[in-house]
């Protein structure tokens, strides 16, 4: 199935997760997560499967005013 | 820290900060120069954001962001900084407070991409939603007295109105309102958004209004280090003057030296 993340497509197999997610885009630490514009908490990566054509937002700390 | 700051902290739900000047991170021309910014200013806080991971941003970001945040030791006031809608403030709240740690928010929910003017319609909702999640929030919002108002019926205990547009560096450009505002609430009032020089820092303090939020008039300096320092002691000067008592404005001269007794006064029988 194909998701978006971070506004790229992706190619996952059926029942993957947030976790199998974050693993296939390479995320690195310091990062939260929001699928579908709703924050996903940390502790729910891996029990969060994912379904054709979720958008996954993937964002790190930035400077901001 | 001076005797000033130790003796008149600004407290903002209910935690006490040495400093009332708030400090932004973004448009720096480095992080050296960010982190000399920072430790000239001595800032309450630090704003920072969230923003795509691998966007192709320029901006400062990512893990070594990550590291000079911890290293400065400054408490952290993430925005929500591109809002437009509810939703995506509360999601960018709560991510913001997982990865930073903290339950403050700068909530920023914009309503006008060219002026970057707060939604002040929907403002008050979204605060009201955030503070029951358990955010301390801290709303940028314009000088409205009514708006303000109702944001601190629903539970916010500090107002930020802008001075001027975002990155303007204007000033103050309802001074009436600003004024009026600080006569009519009595929680703190940081003015956020549209400072350019530390003349207008200065003013608004002495209006009694409690800090200042700042940003590019430091990071867009030609020395940001400079004005940081330039800032500080602004801030700190318009502060001493409201609690002082400055004096009020008249129409017309008076004499600052005596008049009885002076000199060859009158000596010519008139």
């Amino acid at each position: 199935m194909q998701i978006t993340i971070n506004q790229a497509p992706f190619e996952l197999p059926e029942g993957a997760t947030v976790e199998d997610a974050l693993s296939r885009f390479g995320a690195k630490p310091p990062f939260a997560v929001a699928l579908n514009l709703e924050f996903v908490h940390r502790q729910r990566y891996s029990e969060t499967v994912l379904k054709a054509k979720d958008i996954l937002e993937i964002v790190q700390p930035v400077a901001g005013g | 820290m001076s005797n000033l700051h130790a003796a008149d902290p600004l407290i903002l739900y209910g935690t006490s900060f040495p400093s009332r000047l708030l400090l932004g991170t973004a448009r720096y021309p480095s992080p050296k120069v960010l982190e000399s910014a920072v430790r000239a200013a001595e800032p309450a806080m630090l704003t920072v954001s969230l923003r795509r991971q691998a966007a192709g941003h320029n901006e400062i970001g990512g893990q070594a962001f990550w590291d000079l945040l911890g290293e400065l030791k400054v408490p952290f006031l993430p925005n929500t900084a591109g809002c437009h809608s509810m939703d995506e403030v509360y999601t960018t709240a709560m991510m913001a407070r997982e990865v930073f740690g903290t339950e403050w928010i700068k909530l920023e929910l914009i309503g006008d991409d060219y002026t970057l003017q707060p939604d002040t319609l929907g403002l008050v909702s979204a605060a009201d939603k955030l503070l029951r999640e358990g955010f301390k929030v801290l709303p940028y919002c314009t000088e409205d007295l009514v708006v303000c108002r109702r944001l601190i019926d629903v539970g916010c205990e500090a107002v930020m109105p802008w001075a001027a547009p975002i990155g303007t560096g204007k000033g103050p450009t309802n001074p009436y309102a600003l004024r009026l505002l600080r006569e009519r609430v009595q929680v703190p009032i940081l003015v956020d958004a549209g400072i350019g020089v530390p003349s207008h820092a200065c003013q608004v303090m002495e209006w009694g209004c409690d800090g200042v939020l700042l940003n590019t008039a430091v990071a867009q300096a030609r020395d940001p280090m400079a004005l940081a320092g330039a800032f500080s002691a602004a801030i700190t000067a318009g502060r001493a003057a409201y609690l002082g008592g400055a004096m009020a404005e008249r129409e017309s001269a008076e004499a600052s030296t005596p008049v009885v007794g002076t000199p060859f006064w009158h000596l010519d029988g008139g």
